[in-house]
């Protein structure tokens, strides 16, 4: 299961890293998005999957899953939601001063 | 009682702007004249010990722990040198006085004068290696702000920027070759240095530190082909070419070469590059000289060539050849000094010194004329025993023809080298004769704006002394033979010569080769129009000065189109570079340490629900990208997000699912609140060439990170912590749901600083719209 997980750990990459080489900005943010799934993703699989129970303590049960990386996976996914929402207000402010989100059009000058 | 000579025109460099600002009525250089006149009269007081073969020594600790250290040695080499820099010192400052009137920016002036005089006694007077590059360097810098001096003009600052960047180049090599000699000989002294030589000898590094050093001396004493800077040093006040660039700082690459004379005298290769480029530098400089029309040109090319022939005679190697060496230095200082202020007289008195204007200037500047005559005739080695120049090209001459050939290197080239000395000698003699005689003889040439007249008394003082020196040494040449020359050569060569020097030794060798030096100098100067299209061809467009502009010119534009190639400003670029970097140095660590290793054993069962969702998760990732419409784009993204809550609930993750969930809701809420103000999606086409980088480069970071993650779940070095946790959550935690326990408990730090970004994010998106509203209703 952990080889699968890897493998479609690689394709978010794959697909996050392809927006992100893309002209708009909105791809971009895309981009991002989908790459902190996938890097979510990576860290669940490498705590190892399925071994036990979900980490809350119960009578009776012995084995449970990795509860560190769920703890990591939690702080890190408020951490991009916040990133991503101040990157999507930057993106609608960008384009409605420059009138484009055309990233190779959003050079600046070469005395800035 | 050393460290305070070198310290007092420091001291005395901070008091003159207050000298300056608060006693207009005296011309600030009457105020200061005492300093380098007490530093003389000392260095005089201290000529009997040192003649006598003892030494004096002063210590002031910088750094111990790192073997810096103000160490001041007193020797015949330093004396010769200290002496002349704090005599003629006090002939420039007395000269300037003259020269520069008050409403001149006379602390800077002499700010910078007597900065460069502590540093020059600096670096004759140290015997720590690293206190030595310490003053090299602020000769540097204030010969830059002396050359800038009228920083008004565009010349003056030229020719300061050039002086500096060649100087500074030769400094850093130099430093280089001085860090090496402390590690070869593990001490910073020069004193032990030198008697550590052996060790220099046998070093592997032996060549390079000689290169290194070699290139300092060279760059500072402008040898071929580093002379460049000196002719534009020239935009510099004329006491201040007069002082640095013709008697004292030229002559510390000089000084370097002598001191260290015990590490690489004698070799082949020292031999080869000092004489070789010497000889060239003689000979290039002279040849260059007769060219030039400006006053200051021709001495800035004389002294070029001068140096090149001390250089020369240093690297001959034999005592006579170093005693030599050792007596133009001094001669050379007294007529160049001499001559140089002459060059400002006639400047100050006429108003140009472009010689192809003056003439004739001998009846009008009688003192003046007289003065030109014994320095110009000195310098040109004019076969009369009245002259010092002449005794030490005698000299030279001699010591060309006793080369010590007991290397076959040396025997092998010994027969060129007087032939190449009685040519450089040659153009010597024209250029002397062509500043003498088109100066002051003749007719004037062309409109001059001021009538020309003679120069004060007090201008004509400092040349009067330093031309009485020409003559007294040259009609007794062994008053200082015993006090000065002797325990220098002896410094620099380290046993005693026992040397008269000849006054008049007969009709030998190099008086033939004197005259025949005169012979072809008359002839040449006689036809200088005839030839003079010579310069056409040598150098023509091979000029030194022109490579040093073309490449200067060069170096900003390869940075500049370097730059400029790389940073294009396209984010798409530089994310590229990232990428490219990141799969480049990982990439190749995986396959250089055979770092890929997967294991089958430690594997959790496949079900096949999480391997539907997966694919759900990949299929919406890539149409996402495929996506063309902006709704449809947003949705699926959130397929993805929701996929992976799916698959936490599948891996027993319960509240990241929700966390996930909520998230992701949230996440897809804000894209379609803004789905009316967001553009549209299909804005350009990309080319295919570029379409193509995108998917191989993608591509290549996903395998990547496939291929890490399996690597790396398949070598597990230890146990997860995680035990601990469990075990612990209920009982030092008080809470059952232990991912809860660890955000809030046993890593809260973490939480706290996620809620603080959580804030910031919340204000920044705020002030974003904020702003803009303020800005819209202004």
């Amino acid at each position: 299961m952990e080889i699968i997980m890897s493998i479609l750990a690689g394709i978010l990459f794959s697909a996050g890293v392809y927006l992100l080489l893309q002209r708009q900005l909105l791809k971009i943010i895309f981009g991002t998005a989908i790459l902190s799934h996938g890097a979510h993703l990576l860290i669940l699989t490498m705590g190892k999957l399925n071994r036990g129970a979900p980490p809350i303590l119960e009578e009776g049960i012995d084995v449970y899953t990795d509860p560190l990386p769920q703890a990591l996976i939690l702080t890190s996914i408020v951490i991009s939601f916040g990133v991503t929402s101040f990157l999507l207000v930057l993106a609608y402010r960008a384009y409605k001063t420059n009138k484009s989100d055309n990233m190779e059009q959003l050079r600046g000058s070469d005395h800035d | 009682m050393l460290q305070y000579a070198v310290l007092a025109p420091f001291i005395t460099a901070l008091f003159v702007p207050f000298f300056f600002r608060y006693i207009r009525a005296i011309h600030t250089g009457w105020l200061i004249l005492p300093i380098p006149f007490g530093i003389f009269a000392y260095f005089l007081s201290q000529i009997t010990t040192i003649s006598e073969g003892a030494n004096v020594h002063s210590l002031v600790q910088w750094v111990p722990s790192l073997g810096m250290d103000f160490s001041f040695y007193l020797d015949g080499l330093s004396l010769l040198f200290s002496l002349l820099i704090s005599g003629i010192g006090t002939l420039v400052v007395l000269y300037s006085i003259f020269y520069l009137n008050k409403n001149e920016k006379l602390h800077n002036f002499y700010v910078f004068l007597f900065i460069f005089m502590g540093a020059m006694l600096g670096v004759v007077l140290s015997d720590n290696v690293y206190a030595l590059y310490l003053f090299w360097e602020l000769t540097s810098l204030s010969s830059f702000l002396l050359i800038g001096y009228w920083y008004e003009r565009q010349a003056s600052r030229y020719g300061a920027l050039k002086s500096m960047i060649i100087t500074v180049l030769g400094g850093l090599a130099m430093l280089g070759g001085l860090i090496l000699l402390t590690i070869v000989t593990e001490t910073t002294s020069i004193r032990e240095m030198i008697a550590a030589s052996d060790s220099v000898l046998e070093s592997p590094y032996f060549t390079g530190i000689l290169l290194l050093i070699l290139l300092g001396a060279f760059t500072k004493s402008a040898q071929f082909p580093f002379h460049i800077w000196l002719p534009d040093a020239m935009e510099a006040p004329t006491p201040v070419s007069a002082f640095l660039h013709s008697a004292t700082m030229v002559k510390a690459g000089i000084y370097l070469t002598a001191r260290l004379f015990l590490l690489f005298g004698g070799t082949d290769i020292f031999f080869v590059l000092v004489t070789g480029f010497g000889l060239l530098t003689l000979c290039w400089g002279s040849y260059m000289a007769v060219r030039q029309t400006d006053l200051k040109a021709i001495l800035a090319f004389s002294t070029i060539s001068q140096l090149g022939m001390i250089m020369t005679m240093l690297g001959f190697g034999t005592k006579e050849a170093v005693f030599a060496a050792v007596f133009h230095i001094f001669n050379h200082a007294t007529f160049k000094g001499s001559l140089f202020m002459v060059a400002g007289i006639v400047d100050h008195e006429t108003g140009t010194r472009d010689i192809r204007k003056l003439g004739g200037l001998m009846t009008l500047m009688p003192i003046s004329a007289t003065l030109a005559f014994f320095g110009a005739f000195s310098m040109a080695g004019f076969p009369l025993p009245i002259f010092n120049g002449f005794l030490s090209k005698e000299m030279f001459f001699q010591t060309s023809l006793d080369l010590d050939t007991t290397s076959p290197l040396v025997a092998s080239l010994a027969p060129f080298v007087p032939a190449i000395a009685v040519l450089g000698s040659i153009f010597t003699f024209v250029y002397s004769m062509y500043f003498f005689f088109h100066t002051f003889t003749g007719k004037t040439r062309g409109e001059l704006k001021v009538k020309p007249h003679e120069a004060p008394i007090g201008m004509l003082i400092s040349p009067i002394v330093l031309v009485m020196f020409v003559v007294v040494i040259g009609l007794l040449p062994n008053l200082i033979n015993g006090p000065i020359l002797t325990p220098a050569t002896a410094a620099i060569f380290g046993e005693i010569p026992s040397k008269h020097i000849v006054f008049w030794h007969g009709f030998k060798l190099p008086l033939y080769m004197s005259l025949i030096v005169v012979a072809l100098g008359v002839i040449l100067y006689l036809t200088r129009a005839k030839w003079q299209a010579v310069y056409n061809w040598i150098p023509g467009v091979l000029s030194a000065n022109k490579a040093y502009d073309s490449i200067y010119n060069m170096k900003f534009r390869i940075a500049e189109k370097t730059t400029r190639t790389y940073m294009t400003g396209s984010i798409r670029h530089y994310v590229l570079y990232i990428l490219i970097f990141i799969i480049g140095a990982v990439g190749v660590t995986l396959f250089v340490t055979d770092g890929f290793v997967i294991e089958t054993g430690d594997l959790a069962p496949i079900s096949w629900p999480e391997v539907a969702v997966g694919l759900v998760m990949a299929v919406a990732a890539f149409a996402t990208i495929m996506m063309k419409n902006r709704i449809a784009a947003i949705l699926v993204l959130g397929v993805v997000g929701y996929g992976l809550s799916l698959l936490f609930v599948f891996f027993r993750a319960p509240d990241l699912a929700l966390t996930q969930l909520i998230v992701e809701t949230v996440t897809v809420a804000l894209f379609l609140l803004c789905f009316y103000h967001l553009p549209k999606l299909d804005t350009g086409k990309t080319t295919p060439g570029a379409k193509t980088v995108n998917i191989i480069i993608s591509a290549s970071v996903g395998v990547l990170v496939t291929l890490i993650a399996i690597a790396s779940h398949s070598s597990k070095s230890f146990e997860t912590i995680a035990h601990y946790f469990i075990k612990e959550s209920h009982h030092l935690g008080g809470g059952n749901n232990v991912v809860n326990v660890i955000l809030v408990d046993m890593r809260g730090l973490d939480t706290l600083f996620e809620i603080t970004v959580l804030g910031i994010a919340a204000l920044g998106i705020y002030a974003m719209i904020r702003l803009r509203d303020k800005e819209e209703i202004d």
